[in-house]
């Protein structure tokens, strides 16, 4: 799960990461009085919107005064702001966090992620702050400093240290830095994280070290004892279909294309978008309808899958293990009737009970095509589909 | 001889008289696996469809001999169920649990480490070595007794490539499920270590997907020498960066972990990769000829 920078950088403030002192705003009127109550100098507005690349996409901007903060904010709330990770449609911004200027002498990169291929939390440190990483991580990888953290022991000072003098640290502002990276790895562990980003960690003329931007993200499967950052969780940040989905512990994610598919298991789904764009077209959507789905689950994924306007043709692909093939009939075949489906729907399905779920569907009366295998069924529906 | 379980195996089933633990030990058992037992703090004394219940997996292990387990149990305990496998020196611990947080998994690797134990998961679909006996949730009336090994990070893909290796006559050796989750207790170096000591098995099936750098480390493992052919395909190839599709593995981050790149990090080392997920069988049978 992903929060905005405002809400990371209250969570990190909590735990002793130093961060520019600054508030949210939902209105211009927040804007101009959290200015003033910043001092009434320079301070800088920043829209809150789940994706990165803000600043190139006209989503941070510097004001003089609070009044230039509350035109700013007047601009920027309301607006669709289009950064490389948003897509051509944008977000809306729905609020701005406005924060004090700053003297900035360097910046910074850390980051903390869980390496798959060690089991273990590694913390990484830059001096290319401020750009993307994955570009500085693809052209100069030497540049990326990393120190794999034992979980047994914790982040240990010295490796702390290391990365610290490594990105040409010197002097107060080290101890200031370190100080800064433990309380980092330990909010990590606290909050069941799965990546802390600043970018960029920020040298000021004074010799402090600031987040001056924070990036979290959340381990979904570890929510249920972490009720507060449930808690930050921002619809308006997510699909309508994907919210109606996870209400019924459906996973779907919405494509571009127009072969609407439903298939369980995430492997299963996958390569069953794989193989419809084998066939010529491209998926409408991701849908797992997981592996003990009931009938009343398949109902609503049907519903869900057939809201997208873009959906020219139906492929159903089960496996069934636990999910039988005959509860999955029986969910289409309702799902079908209430809805009154006029796209042409093509189901391939095998595994438990498969002989009684397609004497179901031919028994319903209902046009469905059957096929037999996955590339049958995905040359079937992309020709269905015109 | 297959790898992990046999017709030896004696299975615990940990979570046992939960509503998955009771159906698929049930299974298990209909399958021809020998299994001694179930774990339930709180209930143990009882039986449960039969079999005995034990508070603790030490004690089930004591009575009943036990030399691998399979976890049924939620998420929240999952990790301390398989610490505790581990702990009473069970050889093989197969976890299916879903939603397992990570940051649990991380320190229950940093015990299982310390152990003999191989675990195989989390959020994984098992192990099955047909025709002998089975550890977690593999339909088994689509496998066939054989000598192709399968190992796969999804679940219900799994059984498109069973079933299809199944219905060209190509049976398998053993089938392992490695889990679709960012931390796993066996991965494919790992896997195919087991598959390459095996005399039973012919050939390999790996199935990957995107996220993560598995499918690479398996190309290097592959290209240091396996000495059997391996038939490879990789999920998501159609799948938006940025965006987990399902499993919390599969994710492409920064342009990293394409399918694209492990394909052909894969083909590099000499796997015979397919494009289509339709195409696993034929290419297994091509490849053996």
């Amino acid at each position: 799960m992903k929060i905005h920078e405002y809400q990371a950088k209250q969570l990190l403030a909590s735990r002793g990461v130093a961060v520019p002192r600054g508030e949210v705003a939902f209105s211009p009127e927040d804007a101009l009085d959290i200015g003033r109550r910043l001092g009434g100098g320079t301070v800088v507005v920043k829209a809150q919107i789940h994706a990165g690349g803000r600043g190139k996409g006209g989503g941070v901007k510097r004001a003089a005064d609070p009044d230039e903060a509350g035109r700013l904010a007047a601009a920027m709330i309301g607006m669709r702001l289009v950064t490389h990770q948003t897509g051509p449609e944008g977000r809306r911004v729905s609020r701005v966090l406005v924060e004090q200027g700053l003297e900035i002498e360097q910046e910074l990169y850390l980051g903390l992620v869980i390496d798959r291929a060690s089991g273990r939390p590694v913390m990484m440190a830059s001096r290319e702050g401020g750009v993307e990483i994955e570009t500085v991580a693809a052209e100069t990888p030497d540049r990326i400093l990393k120190q794999s953290v034992h979980p047994g022991v914790g982040l240990a000072a010295y490796q702390a240290r290391r990365l610290a003098f490594g990105v040409g640290l010197a002097g107060a502002t080290v101890g200031h830095a370190t100080r800064l990276m433990h309380a980092v790895y330990d909010a990590f562990l606290q909050l069941d994280a799965s990546l802390i980003e600043i970018n960029p960690l920020v040298v000021t003329r004074a010799g402090e070290v600031l987040a001056l931007d924070a990036k979290m993200t959340f381990d979904d499967n570890a929510l249920y004892r972490q009720r507060a950052i449930a808690g930050l969780r921002d619809l308006e940040e997510e699909e309508a279909l994907e919210i109606e989905a996870s209400k019924y512990a459906l996973n779907y994610i919405r494509l571009d294309g127009t072969i609407g598919c439903m298939v369980n298991g995430a492997g299963l789904a996958m390569a069953t978008m794989d193989i419809i764009k084998l066939a010529g077209s491209q998926p409408a959507n991701f849908l797992d309808v997981g592996g003990g789905a009931n009938a009343e689950q398949i109902r609503n994924a049907f519903r869900i899958l057939m809201a997208d306007t873009h959906v020219r043709a139906v492929l159903i692909n089960i496996f069934g293990g636990i999910l039988r093939c005959d509860v999955l009939a029986e969910g289409v075949i309702a799902a079908v009737k209430e809805l009154g489906v006029r796209v042409p729907i093509v189901i391939r399905m095998e595994g438990t009970n498969v002989d009684r779920g397609k004497q179901m569907l031919h028994d319903s009366g209902l046009n469905f095509t059957t096929a037999d295998g996955m590339a049958e069924a995905a040359q079937r529906v992309v020709a269905l589909a015109g | 001889m297959a790898v992990l379980i046999d017709r030896d195996t004696r299975l615990l089933v940990q979570g046992l008289t939960g509503r998955e633990g009771t159906f698929h030990a049930r299974q298990a058992a209909e399958y021809g696996t020998t299994v001694v037992g179930g774990v339930t703090p709180g209930k143990g004394g009882t039986r449960h469809e039969g079999w005995p219940i034990f508070d603790t997996v030490a004690e089930a292990v004591a009575e009943t001999g036990a030399t691998a387990s399979v976890i049924f149990v939620p998420p929240a305990f999952g990790a301390d169920a398989v610490m505790e496998a581990a702990d009473a020196g069970l050889g093989v611990v197969v976890c299916i649990t879903e939603g397992i947080p990570t940051l649990d998994m991380m320190r229950a690797q940093l015990a299982l480490a310390a152990s003999a134990t191989r675990l195989i998961g989390p959020n994984c679909p098992g192990v099955i070595s047909p025709g002998k006996s089975k550890a977690g949730i593999i339909p088994g009336h689509i496998c066939r007794e054989g000598r192709v090994g399968i190992v796969s990070r999804s679940g219900t893909l799994t059984y498109e490539a069973i079933h299809q290796l199944t219905r060209l006559g190509l049976g398998q050796s053993t089938c392992i499920g490695i889990g679709g989750d960012p931390i796993i207790g066996t991965t494919f170096v790992n896997a195919l270590a087991l598959f390459a000591e095996d005399p039973e098995t012919d050939a390999v099936v790996l199935i990957g997907e995107i996220g993560g750098t598995a499918e690479e480390e398996a190309a290097c493992a592959i290209a240091d020498g396996f000495g059997k052919p391996v038939i490879g395909f990789v999920a998501g190839q159609t799948a938006p960066p940025g965006r987990r599709m399902g499993h919390a593995g599969a994710i492409i981050a920064g342009g990293k972990g394409t399918a694209a790149e492990k394909m052909t990090a894969l083909e590099g080392a000499g796997v015979h990769v397919v494009t289509s997920p339709a195409d696993i069988g034929s290419a297994v049978a091509a490849a053996l000829g």
